[in-house]
């Protein structure tokens, strides 16, 4: 039986690993290559490296730290952020890079789902999908980093990812992210009727919140980022606490 | 000197910087005299087995790879052109592993493709030398080898029955289903462990 997956996310902004609470206030925490290295020697089971940078200099020297996170990683990671064509995804690959996520650009050009997965596989292809709930209850789906609400409905936003090609889907709550109040259970019960697997992320304040989402029948993997960055909590924390709970996973 | 078979079988670069990490030289060849002198042989694979397979005939590589005397390990779609047939557009192979790779059943417990990490037993074979049975390694895969006489480690797809062959080993063949280069340091060993053959 697969193991719940544990994966920290860096974000790398002109070459350096950085972290906002709630996308603001951005705050230096180090150098991907090397956390990356000492995440995966911690036992993280899978790294994201997420490019926020916005100048063109700043995307030609992601690629090169792709290079370098490839040659010294052993553990499986994606890349995601500014990819909106198919050769974004095959530089990326070139590099090294495991999987690609997309996001704002999927909603924008649903095709480049399957473009890439015709090409690549599916198993490269992570859509990730970041939505808020209404005060009418209805998920519908945001894009550039939460910032512009669609009209789009999430759950037939994910089923609609996951027919053009999505290997995995990857969802945050914008109303979750960056509280520390946990995870919302619900939407996770119902991504898991998915034919991919989800991801689960933001919103974890502690070890009880993965454990929470990893339980059977919601998420199979968890991604988080400032928890493990600001060191309140290590990996082998959380994996402790998931195989208490019989949850399986690797140690 | 490794020689890593360069046949359009998709990206190799994972298992190039696994080498470079442990040290090991490598050079990535075509060339079937290179090949015989070798003294280890990668076979890569990523991808569709009937590509893999057409793209290994192509560069006439197959009755190479099925000649050599010294230790040769195939990678996850690597391993299963080693297999005798592929239903993955239903091709023969190269018929050095008895079995024929079949499409995993979907489970309600578990989603296709097999992603992830996944824990090994009945581990038989110089590969695993060191590493404690149950250990994890990292699949990625929608084709499986059944049990065989071949079989060197076993994994479970989902809760219940069937296994199917984590590794296969049949003389100086090696093969195994998951991606060692990815696996962390249970991956690493398993490559010293083959490089040390």
């Amino acid at each position: 039986m697969l193991a719940k997956r544990i994966i920290p996310c860096l974000d790398v902004k002109d070459g350096r690993t950085v972290k906002g609470v709630n996308f603001e206030g951005l705050k230096d925490v180090g150098d991907p290559v090397e956390l990356g290295r000492r995440y995966a020697a911690e036992g993280a089971d899978e790294l994201v490296y997420l490019d926020i940078s916005a100048s063109r200099e700043g995307r030609s020297t992601f690629l090169d730290l792709v290079g370098r996170v490839a040659a010294e990683l052993n553990i499986p990671f994606t890349v995601g952020g500014g990819i909106s064509t198919l050769q974004n995804a095959a530089s990326l690959l070139d590099a090294g890079a495991d999987k690609i996520s997309v996001n704002s650009a999927a909603v924008a050009n649903p095709d480049l789902i399957s473009e890439i997965a015709d090409v690549y596989g599916r198993q490269f292809v992570v859509v990730a999908i970041d939505a808020r709930k209404g005060t009418d209850g209805v998920w519908r789906v945001t894009t550039h980093g939460g910032s512009r609400l669609t009209d789009l409905e999430l759950f037939s936003w994910a089923e609609e990812a996951c027919r053009r090609g999505a290997g995995e889907i990857l969802f945050t709550s914008m109303n979750h992210d960056g509280t520390g109040n946990g995870y919302p259970l619900e939407v996770y019960e119902r991504l898991a009727k998915l034919p991919v697997p989800v991801i689960a992320s933001g919103g974890a304040g502690n070890a009880s919140h993965i454990a929470d989402v990893l339980e059977p029948g919601r998420a199979d993997a968890a991604l988080a980022a400032s928890i493990f960055h600001y060191g309140r909590l290590s990996i082998m924390d959380v994996k402790n606490l998931l195989a208490e709970r019989n949850i399986p996973v690797r140690l | 000197m490794i020689a890593i078979i360069d046949y359009d079988a998709g990206n190799i670069c994972s298992v190039v910087n696994l080498l470079n990490r442990l040290g090991a030289e490598w050079k990535l060849t075509a060339d079937a005299a290179e090949i015989n002198r070798a003294s280890h042989i990668i076979l890569p694979g990523v991808g569709n087995a009937a590509h893999v397979m057409g793209s290994l005939r192509e560069h006439g590589l197959d009755l190479t790879v099925k000649g050599i005397r010294r230790p040769v390990l195939g990678i996850c779609a690597g391993m299963q052109i080693m297999c005798s047939w592929s239903e993955e557009g239903d091709v023969a192979c190269m018929d050095i592993f008895d079995c024929r790779v079949k499409l995993l059943e979907p489970k309600p417990e578990e989603k296709i493709p097999h992603m992830g990490w996944d824990s090994l037993g009945n581990m038989e074979s110089k590969l695993f030398r060191g590493i404690p049975d149950g250990e994890m390694f990292y699949f990625v895969h929608s084709y499986y080898a059944p049990l065989c006489y071949d079989t060197a480690a076993t994994c479970r797809f989902g809760a219940s029955e069937p296994m199917f062959s984590a590794a296969l080993h049949y003389e100086n063949f090696y093969g195994v289903q998951f991606h060692p280069e990815k696996s962390g340091a249970a991956g690493e060993k398993l490559i010293k462990n083959f490089l040390a053959l």
